[in-house]
């Protein structure tokens, strides 16, 4: 649990009470079992006693069963990562707890389901074992109908006992979770909690409490990265999408779907993928930005449509929630496999915006510049998520919807011309009218994959060609001077600088915390703008000996991975190197640092 | 959070000329219906001969007889010679990738109410790439007018075989002959599901107008098949359908019911030349009407309530 735990004796408990910082739990079990309802009720709770949490989850790609975890990290400070090592283990089957075992701390406890786990006499002197009839227990408090349906909410109650969690909060959250459906459901669920709760552990385990969190000025809200991306579409003014269902994107098109009609949108679920982008970008040419998405495999069929939207200059969102590639691949890991496909992939030269959050918050107002990224520079931008952020749940201060909602409702206010393409502007950004816009000269634009002039009709002409090709370039410029300064996590000068994106930004951070706790020079900077990059970065890259770009995809035929291997070619930088791996996994604290370490010590 | 997540102001327009927008526009009262002049805008650059030139020109007085204003429709097409309409057309307009002009064209139509979405393609954009879309689009019933210029063949790339070639026509990918079995555009239709099916020719212009104005005035997905004539790949293709040429031109039956599948289906078996005209015609709601009244069921709920504070009641649902 927490290094500074201490230990204090509330008034009127006789039990020894330890006061701790933050805790890392581990649940494993199958698919079915409701794991995830922990974790979420864990993380929920958290947001509302103002505390950090933030989770990690394995699901199976099968359709039902299959093993399963959820990892909730829950803290009164800062929480930056899931957690390397977990504090405590619970877990349901023989084999969650043979091949969980080793996620936990040395001393850490296990709390294991004694009607299907026998404890192995070799881990029982690492580990602290507490059994726990799981099963039978919570068959025995519904009513003996032989299902244990509902040990995930015994063990809640049981995580509630140990942890001394709020249970009003609790209470009041298993209410709302099951509440308006049949009321045994409720009253199941809190019969089944309360027993948990109420389990005697007699003087196997002390019970931990969380110091208070800081008094956060606002509420938190709590939710995973891909419903953060969603809404952070809905609040940008995004009214029309289309998709295709795919793994780990469909529940961003499930909540548009269901969303997007209150406020008198759509989202239309597609034949597919080349069809669901089409329609995003014939909505946003009808002009309002619209939005689709998908991930790894259905973005390899988008790319002719996306280069299409690049070559008209038509605004428009993609959202790639990134898996393990390439092919079906993983479909349920994570990976940062698809930068290139997103900066590069297509054919000819299709400049487009890339954007990556690092984290569940960031995802929300990610979403909002990318609109209106794409509104102001008529442009493609791609939103590169990733599975491990669109599944991972963090509480987070409430934007203030009333300020950060806008709306982007299409101007169809008569002009006297309109030239769609007109190359008179300097720094090639320009903007179409929407369709409905009576034009004064009677000349009416067309947009178009031909090479164009400047009305929209094709040519041939090799300098045309030459002077569009530059205007679509150079408005992504101009865009990355509109980019904020990119600044350095820790100071600007030292050993070792870790470059991240995405996912990976929290567990960088605590590995710049970690080591400079222990004197390292190290640092980090969190790049969310891809493609165009940001200005000034070879400022930040002159302070360091070495530079290390952490990401989760292959080093590749060369030797470093995707993002690395673009900072190489805009940089010219030989100190750049790569920390890659490709096991599905976000990244433990420790490994960045081991091998940051490892190739520190190494000749470039 | 950046300056670019904080709400842009509204953002200027570009490319709009230095001159008073208003002056030059006359107020919607005077205004009279478009000429031809008016709607023509690049030259067609269609080979001389070709049958697309007569669809244009009946899309041209389609637009003059029903006083359509320029910014009214949108014309939209993929790739193909018959997809170059848009260019062609004083309108606003999109030259979209090959294939794929139906899910552009529903894009549009499911989010502008107030726009006709005209769609122009050719046999290959519609059967063979786009195969996919035209049976989704056509059985979701979003509403727009698709007319597909078949001339049989593959013209702008140069005589290749299109999925609706008769079996025994020499192409370039078939020197042989045609062996693969074509597509029956009519029997596709009707079995995807759209809700109005008619067959047209170049050669007949009086019939290509009646076939347009009908599909227009359909609310739902309405598809024209008319034959147009490749002069450069596939001459006297469908000279056995033009009474000029010696060939029959034929109405469906003064009898014939369009609300009957079956029986459009059967008109649709007849061979070579067949009949010209609707096939199949029914009033089903359209997918733009089904999203509509989901939409209204939440407009009634939320009467009054700012978007943001609809967003607000999700967010609280997550506190």
């Amino acid at each position: 649990m927490s290094d500074s735990a201490s230990t204090a004796t509330p008034a009127g408990s006789a039990s020894k009470v330890l006061k701790i910082e933050e805790a890392v739990i581990r649940i494993a079990g199958n698919s079915q079992d409701g794991i995830q309802a922990i974790g979420g009720f864990l993380a929920r709770l958290a947001g509302r006693s103002e505390q950090e949490v933030m989770t990690f989850m394995t699901i199976p790609s099968t359709i039902s069963g299959g093993p399963s975890i959820f990892q909730v990290r829950i803290g009164s400070g800062e929480v930056l990562s899931a957690g390397d090592e977990a504090d405590m283990l619970i877990c349901f089957y023989q084999h969650s707890y043979e091949e969980h075992i080793t996620s936990l701390k040395l001393g850490g406890i296990v709390l294991y389901d004694a009607d299907h786990v026998t404890p192995k006499p070799e881990w029982e002197e690492n580990y602290r074992h507490v059994g726990v009839n799981i099963s039978s227990l919570t068959v025995e408090a519904v009513g003996g109908t032989g299902r244990d349906k509902g040990k995930n909410i015994f063990s809640l109650g049981l995580l509630a006992k140990i942890f001394d969690l709020n249970i009003p909060k609790l209470t009041k959250l298993i209410e709302e979770r099951f509440g308006g459906k049949d009321p045994t459901v409720v009253q199941n669920a809190l019969t089944c909690f309360n027993a948990g709760y109420s389990h005697s552990f007699e003087n196997l385990l002390k019970t931990y409490q969380f110091y208070d969190a800081e008094k956060k000025d606002k509420h938190q809200v709590v939710m995973n990265g891909n419903e953060a991306l969603a809404y952070g579409l809905i609040a940008a003014g995004v009214r029309f999408g289309a998709g295709y269902p795919i793994t780990p994107w469909s529940d961003i098109m499930e909540l548009l779907r269901r969303e997007l009609p209150k406020y008198g949108g759509s989202f239309i679920q597609t034949e597919d993928e080349i069809a669901a982008i089409s329609m995003a970008i014939g909505a946003s040419y009808g002009g309002r930005v619209a939005v689709t998405g998908s991930s790894g495999p259905g973005i390899s069929l988008k790319t002719e449509a996306l280069g299409w939207a690049s070559m008209a200059e038509i605004p428009l969102v993609i959202v790639d929630v990134q898996r393990g590639g390439p092919s079906t691949g993983m479909p349920t890991s994570v990976e940062q496999s698809d930068l290139n496909i997103c900066c590069f992939g297509g054919h000819g030269d299709s400049p487009r915006v890339v954007i990556a959050p690092a984290s569940v918050e960031d995802a929300f107002y990610t979403a909002i510049e990318a609109v209106n990224i794409a509104r102001k520079y008529s442009t493609p931008v791609i939103i590169l998520t990733d599975q491990a952020i669109a599944t991972r749940i963090e509480a987070f201060e409430e934007p203030d919807l009333e300020k950060i909602c806008q709306d982007i409702s299409p101007d169809f206010t008569p002009v006297a011309e309109h030239k769609p393409y007109d190359l008179s502007v300097g720094d090639g950004v320009t903007r179409h009218i929407a369709p409905g816009t009576r034009v004064g000269s009677g000349k009416y634009p067309v947009v178009t994959g031909l090479e164009h002039d400047e009305m929209g009709h094709p040519t041939g002409s090799p300098k045309l060609h030459v002077q569009m090709t530059a205007k679509r370039r150079n408005k992504l410029r101009k865009l990355a001077w509109d980019f904020p300064k990119v600044k350095t996590y820790g100071p600007n000068e030292g050993q070792i600088l870790l470059v991240g994106w995405g996912s990976s930004e929290g567990p960088i951070r605590e590995a710049v915390d970690r080591a400079r706790a222990v004197g390292e020079a190290i640092s980090s900077v969190n790049l969310k703008y891809i493609n165009p990059l940001p200005n000034g970065l070879e400022e930040i890259f002159r302070g360091f000996r070495h530079v290390f770009v952490v990401e989760l995809n292959d080093e590749g035929l060369y030797g470093y991975g995707q993002l690395a291997a673009v900072l190489r070619a805009r940089y010219c930088e030989p100190k750049i190197r790569g920390i890659t791996k490709t096991d599905g996994l976000t990244w433990k604290v420790k490994e960045i640092l081991d091998r940051a370490r490892t190739l520190a010590s190494q000749q470039v | 959070m950046s300056d670019i997540a904080i709400p842009f102001a509204p953002l200027p327009r570009t490319g709009i000329g230095l001159s008073d927008a208003l002056v030059t526009i006359p107020l919607e009262s005077d205004r009279k219906g478009l000429t031809k002049k008016e709607v023509a805008a690049d030259h067609p650059t269609w080979c001389p001969g070709c049958g697309d030139f007569s669809v244009l020109a009946l899309y041209f007085k389609l637009i003059e007889k029903r006083k359509i204003w320029h910014e009214k429709i949108t014309t939209v097409a993929g790739i193909g010679c018959s997809s170059r309409f848009p260019y062609f057309v004083q309108a606003h307009g999109a030259h979209y990738i090959h294939g794929r002009a139906l899910p552009f064209a529903s894009g549009i139509s499911l989010s502008r109410p107030d726009l006709h979405v005209f769609v122009f393609g050719g046999d290959g954009d519609a059967f063979s790439i786009g195969g996919n879309h035209f049976s989704h689009t056509a059985r979701k019933n979003i509403k727009m007018t698709y007319c597909v210029m078949d001339n049989w063949v593959y013209g702008l790339t140069k005589k290749q075989t299109s999925p609706t070639s008769p079996l025994g026509f020499k192409s370039k990918t078939d020197q042989w002959g045609a062996v693969d079995y074509p597509i029956n555009p009519m029997k596709q239709a009707i079995a995807a599901g759209a809700t109005f099916v008619a067959r047209t020719t170049h050669t007949n212009p009086n019939h290509v107008l009646q076939m347009m104005e009908a599909a227009m005035d359909h609310d739902g997905f309405s598809f024209i098949e008319c034959l147009s004539e490749c002069v450069e790949f596939y001459e006297g293709a469908f000279d056995s359908s033009n009474p000029r040429k010696g060939g029959a031109f034929n109405l469906v039956p003064a009898d014939h019911d369009v609300t009957d599948e079956f029986a459009a289906y059967k008109l649709a078996d007849q061979p070579f030349p067949g009949s010209f005209g609707i096939f199949y015609q029914s009033t089903k709601p359209t997918k733009n009407a089904k999203e509509a009244e989901i939409n209204k069921s939440y407009s009634d709920k939320f009467k009054g309530l700012k978007d943001w504070e609809i967003l607000k009641k999700n967010f609280d649902k997550l506190k």
